[in-house]
């Protein structure tokens, strides 16, 4: 179910149109719609909710941001796939398993 | 999870205090556990009406459910779920970023193995490169020079037709492959600069070319540069500005499956220095009739 920009105004005070409107301009957050008739996923809606929180609650810059994201989002692509990774090796035999986590802790 | 109490009560988001107790009194009286004796399903509705009314009653409940911090039943709602549980979920694919572009788990195990000692064979990386070419170079095809970071020289050939942001790839001539793997290949970006007079746009060009106003009006022949060297062009008398010609086959030249583009030659007229002669004459002179912005009264 797509998220409307009235209900997410209702989960984060103070923000507006403008200041969502330069973070989907700056390709900092997808949307679909237009200005204002905008409509969010899930992870759009809480990609929100950080980037307020940084910009707001953490008092990054604006002109920052961008920097900011780029590098979460690429440690969220490597967490991604070391949970890939630990699902396949969660499928190993119990030996083999033993033995990279020997090898893991010297 | 219980309903949406403004759904319970049958009213919309923006119902004024009225509004909810008139809906409530109206719902209250039908579901009444004691008007509907030993019907479960009344009871149940009565509940969640009462329940809704309780919470939409009260300005600050109702101020506080709108924002999303309590719940239906008035209970404290736990914060919205963090940016990372849906990040490091599939749907985080959704914002993956840039920085492992190309780079996949073969990748990640080879950097693996290669600490642990294993020594199989793997192929080399592929070297980018940027190499920037002339205008002229790009369409006609031509070889340059390249030198490589490590001193090195490659020479590339830039096939006719190539365009700005072209990719060759020349096999083997990346990095070194690892214990008698085949090295990588090179791949080299084409940056096409942009030239003085001539336009591409896919296997056509565009050239302005200036006339005189003698030319122009009694017709001349001209000389026309293009890729392929200059060529003679008759202009018939009085071409205007902007008048297009077109030079068959004289764009880009064909390559691939592609046949020859045309060079499409747009005619500017250009007065020249001052002239007294040309001024006297103009002076006396009038083109009866003749308006060159008829129809354009209107706008």
């Amino acid at each position: 179910m797509m998220i409307t920009f009235e209900t997410i105004r209702l989960q984060i005070h103070g923000l507006d149109g403008e200041e969502l409107g330069r973070w989907i301009g700056a390709e900092l957050v997808r949307a679909e719609g237009g200005f204002g008739a905008w409509r969010f996923t899930e992870i759009d809606a809480a990609r929100i909710r950080l980037i307020w929180e940084l910009r707001h609650g953490l008092e990054v810059e604006e002109r920052s941001l961008p920097v900011v994201l780029s590098l979460l989002d690429q440690v969220y692509d490597m967490r991604r796939r070391m949970l890939r990774l630990n699902g396949a090796l969660g499928e190993l035999p119990e030996e083999v398993r033993a033995r990279l986590l020997e090898r893991l802790e010297k | 999870m219980a309903d949406d109490p403004y759904k319970t009560l049958g009213i919309s988001r923006d119902a004024t205090a009225e509004d909810i107790r008139a809906a409530y009194r109206k719902l209250a009286k039908k579901h009444h556990p004691d008007l509907n004796p030993g019907n479960k399903a009344a009871e149940e509705t009565f509940k969640r009406v009462s329940a809704a009314n309780e919470l939409l009653s009260d300005p600050e409940k109702r101020a506080r459910f709108d924002r999303g911090e309590i719940d239906e039943s008035g209970a404290e709602k736990a914060p919205p779920r963090g940016y990372r549980q849906y990040a490091e979920a599939a749907q985080g694919e959704r914002y993956a970023g840039g920085g492992f572009e190309g780079e996949n788990f073969e990748d990640l195990f080879a950097n693996i193995f290669e600490q642990r000692g294993a020594r199989s064979p793997a192929r080399g990386r592929d070297a980018r490169y940027v190499l920037d070419a002339a205008f002229l170079d790009a369409v006609t095809g031509a070889t340059r020079r390249l030198t490589l970071p490590d001193g090195q020289t490659l020479d590339v050939k830039i096939p006719p037709g190539t365009a700005d942001g072209d990719v060759l790839r020349l096999r083997g001539r990346g990095e070194p492959g690892r214990a008698g793997g085949p090295p990588g290949d090179a791949l080299i970006e084409i940056h096409v600069a942009a030239h003085a007079f001539f336009r591409r746009e896919g296997q056509d060009m565009f050239l302005d070319l200036p006339v005189s106003l003698h030319e122009a009006v009694l017709g001349a022949k001209v000389t026309v540069p293009t890729p392929a060297g200059a060529v003679a062009m008759t202009l018939k008398p009085h071409v205007d500005s902007g008048t297009e010609l077109r030079l068959r086959g004289r764009g880009v030249p064909a390559h691939g499956a592609l046949p020859a583009g045309d060079l499409y030659v747009k005619l500017r007229v250009v007065i020249g220095p001052a002239d007294e002669k040309l001024e006297a004459f103009l002076k006396e002179w009038r083109q009866p009739g003749f308006d060159p912005r008829a129809g354009m009264e209107g706008i």
